[in-house]
């Protein structure tokens, strides 16, 4: 296992045995990932960085700024909220990571993504492909939509064991009927040829988990994933990505808009609003010193099932911002209750707050700020 | 006939501050089948239940999706008609009026539906779709009908002058406000709402959730409010009711359903809401249902929640929750539930066990402090 912050520094020979059949390596970065793909250690400083990332949808309307300078890192193994509400630009944020923007209308306008020390944005179409494949897992809200209706359920999670390792159907077989039995579906070996619509959505859900991890990947994506379920299927699903994480070891992004499902499930959060992190921190810290007004404010709102009834829940007035051509003020200045004049001038910064790793966007919690 | 009261005899009732009333209420769907749909069996929506809605208060009902929720909000006001039972509304059984007296009951109950998108006509102006039942009921005309909708658009916090826009131009929340103009248009007394927040963003939620609460004030309304998030519904209702699988399985108030819960899929269903305190999130005792809801078309003999209970389990699978269908009854004050072993259940800590710990840690909301350079102007943004 090295450790090697200059992706430049390897060389050497990839794992061929490891690629696909006929699989070129067409970049620099390419054949750096085929060497990593070939040894599943630790290899670079963190699983992901991602540097200034910002992505644009180009409209009839003008140009969105989906999402707008994004930095975070994640380490291996941990979990990562992203938390907000709809259109605050957490799901293009996964979708860019992925490069999965569809384009057009979509672009990543510039940025720079690093997993697992091999540089994403400079990858082929490809080489892309092979990185999705076996080292990053997806998950989405929608298991009806994600699924292939033609296809037995067996089919499409031994599909992606075939291409991407490589194994023969009989193989792929054994692995899928393993993974439908690991994500707690019964009787896995007779279920395997049903189709996905005599799954439940609970069970579709277990099944795109299944897929997801066919390839044993470092990094689960997921989307929503329990926003179609009820919520006691909600529990067994986030217990089952919780368990299943832990044991490989898996790293995973969690977008959610609920803010209870982070608080459960995530070591760290990021909170976005209007295409921006505003603030972002261990989750114990950002939810007991919430340092952005509208990460209180929205935490502030919601209702508690462990709370006796209140008369009145405080609120976030206002509606977030358009996201064409932002203004230069801060973009939660116009729905907050502290903005002052330089909210309204310029955006602050994401700047250090008091505990480790605790960074907010706002002028009035910065140090000497206005907001105690 | 020129009254406005439905010539019916009126019954007496037991309790003299009931308004709706609901007596073995059974709605169940036919399944059918082939060519001629020859009728092959029944869904069971909502299987027997019986519960009031006292004048004044706010009945929260929750479940999970096909739980009969819906179904039982729309059987009160007949928008279904029921399949057995008996539905009072103060006094009246609406299973029994005819068409036209249960038109003018209907300006007494109305519904506000989930999804702000579907439910208003995208070709009728906003002005056109809240005077609507104005007109229905002959409530005014001309000038004043179109203050009153003004009056009302004003109440529901929207800008009286839009009365000429369509829905398209409303972002969610304003929809939903537009729904709920559209329901007091009449002056009701009782308005089912059905899931009326669960399609809005978590910061437009609490605006709707607080103007149904200022509304209720200040009409004296009762709510029938349905919803799958245990958390709003707390914070809303006088009394809860739980159902599941068509059945009502705990009723009472708040803190007794919320902190004592005697029915085991309640502490099921409260165990798995998540809490937005990391910390009392990994204080929780959690139970984990296994396995899907049962299809109502073929629910399981006895208690209906036997094939997933913990309690079952744990009480070493005692017959008769595999034979006898559990009545609703008194727990204790003015809780009932529908367990053979209630008793078993009150004494678990299961779905809970966060309540006791400690208090919940809301965070102290830093105040506002007067900018002294301010330039004038207010910095909050116009209210939705």
């Amino acid at each position: 296992m090295t450790v090697s912050d200059d992706p430049g520094q390897t060389s050497g020979s990839p794992a061929v045995s490891e690629l696909p059949e006929g699989f070129q390596v067409a970049t620099e970065e390419g054949r750096l990932l085929a060497e990593r793909l070939a040894d599943s250690g630790r290899h670079a400083r963190k699983l992901l960085e991602v540097k200034n990332l910002s992505t644009r949808f180009y409209t009839a309307d003008g140009e969105v700024h989906a999402v707008d300078d994004v930095s975070f890192e994640l380490d291996y193994g941990e979990t990562l909220g992203i938390v907000g509400e709809s259109g605050c630009g957490k799901s293009v944020t996964a979708l860019s990571l992925t490069r999965l923007v569809p384009d057009p209308p979509g672009k990543i306008v510039s940025g720079e993504i690093i997993f697992d020390g091999v540089n994403v944005m400079k990858l082929s179409k490809n080489e892309m492909r092979l990185l999705r494949g076996k080292r990053i897992g997806f998950i989405f809200q929608d298991p009806m939509t994600s699924l292939n209706p033609t296809l037995t359920v067996g089919y499409q999670i031994a599909e992606s064991a075939r291409i991407h390792l490589g194994m023969t159907r009989k193989e792929a077989d054994d692995r899928a009927a393993e993974l439908l039995g690991k994500v707690g579906i019964p009787r896995a070996r007779d279920r395997m040829r049903d189709y996905p619509h005599q799954f439940s959505g609970g069970m579709r859900q277990r099944v795109m988990i299944a897929i997801a991890l066919a390839c044993d990947p470092m990094l689960l994506l997921a989307d929503e994933p329990t926003t179609a379920l009820d919520v006691t299927i909600q529990a067994q699903i986030l217990e089952l990505i919780r368990s299943l994480s832990d044991e490989f070891g898996t790293a995973v992004i969690l977008i959610t808009h609920d803010l209870g499902i982070a608080a459960g499930m995530c070591n760290r959060v990021n909170v976005m609003y209007a295409g921006r992190i505003v603030e972002t921190g261990k989750v114990d810290d950002l939810f007991e010193h919430p340092r952005m007004p509208y990460a209180w404010g929205l935490l502030d709102s919601l209702p508690r099932l462990d709370e006796q009834r209140g008369e009145r829940l405080r609120t976030i007035e206002g509606l977030p911002p358009d996201l064409i051509d932002p203004g230069p003020e801060c973009r939660f200045a116009p729905r907050c209750g502290y903005a002052r004049d330089v909210c309204r001038e310029r955006e602050p910064e994401l700047s250090d707050r008091a505990e480790e790793g605790h960074l907010a966007r706002c002028f009035g919690t910065e140090p000497g700020g206005w907001i105690k | 006939m020129t009254t406005e009261e439905p010539k019916v005899q009126r019954t007496e009732h037991a309790d003299a501050q009931t308004l709706v009333e609901a007596q073995h209420l059974k709605v169940y769907f036919p399944v059918t089948a082939g060519l001629f749909q020859r009728r092959v069996g029944e869904v069971r929506a909502v299987d027997d239940i019986t519960f009031e809605i006292r004048k004044g208060e706010t009945l929260g009902l929750v479940g999970e999706s096909g739980c009969g929720k819906s179904t039982t909000g729309r059987a009160l006001i007949r928008l279904r008609e029921a399949t057995g039972g008996t539905v009072k509304f103060d006094g009246v059984d609406l299973t029994s009026v005819s068409r036209n007296d249960l038109r003018k009951m209907r300006r007494r109950m109305q519904i506000i539906f989930q999804d702000p998108y579907s439910s208003l006509n995208p070709r009728m102006t906003v002005g056109s779709i809240i005077s609507e039942p104005i007109e229905t009921h002959d409530l005014a005309k001309g000038a004043a009908k179109q203050e009153r909708v003004k009056e009302l658009l004003a109440l529901v916090g929207l800008n009286p002058n839009y009365t000429n826009r369509y829905p398209h131009e409303f972002s969610g929340g304003q929809r939903q406000r537009i729904g709920v103009a559209r329901a007091l248009a009449v002056e009701p007394e009782f308005i089912v709402c059905d899931e009326p927040i669960s399609a809005l963003d978590v910061s437009i939620q609490a605006q709707v959730l607080n103007l149904l609460v200022e509304l209720r004030k200040q009409f004296g309304l009762t709510y029938l409010f349905i919803a799958h998030d245990l958390s709003v519904v707390r914070h809303i209702s006088d009394r809860v009711g739980v159902m599941y699988l068509g059945k009502l399985v705990e009723l009472g108030p708040p803190l007794a359903i919320y902190d004592t819960p005697a029915h085991p899929y309640t502490r099921a269903l409260l165990s798995a809401v998540p809490i937005p305190d990391p910390k009392a999130e990994r204080r929780r005792k959690r139970v984990i249902l296994t396995g899907d809801v049962p299809s109502p078309a073929n629910p399981p003999s006895g208690c209906r929640f036997h094939t997933r209970c913990w309690l079952y389990e744990q009480l070493g699978r005692p017959e008769n929750c595999r034979t006898d269908d559990p009545e609703l009854r008194t727990v204790g004050d003015d809780h009932r539930a529908a367990c053979h072993y209630s008793e078993e259940t009150l004494k678990s800590d299961v779905g809970v066990a966060h309540l006791s710990a400690d208090q919940p840690t809301r965070m102290a909301i830093p105040e506002v402090v007067a900018d002294p350079n301010a330039s004038g102007g207010s910095a909050q943004g116009e209210p939705a």
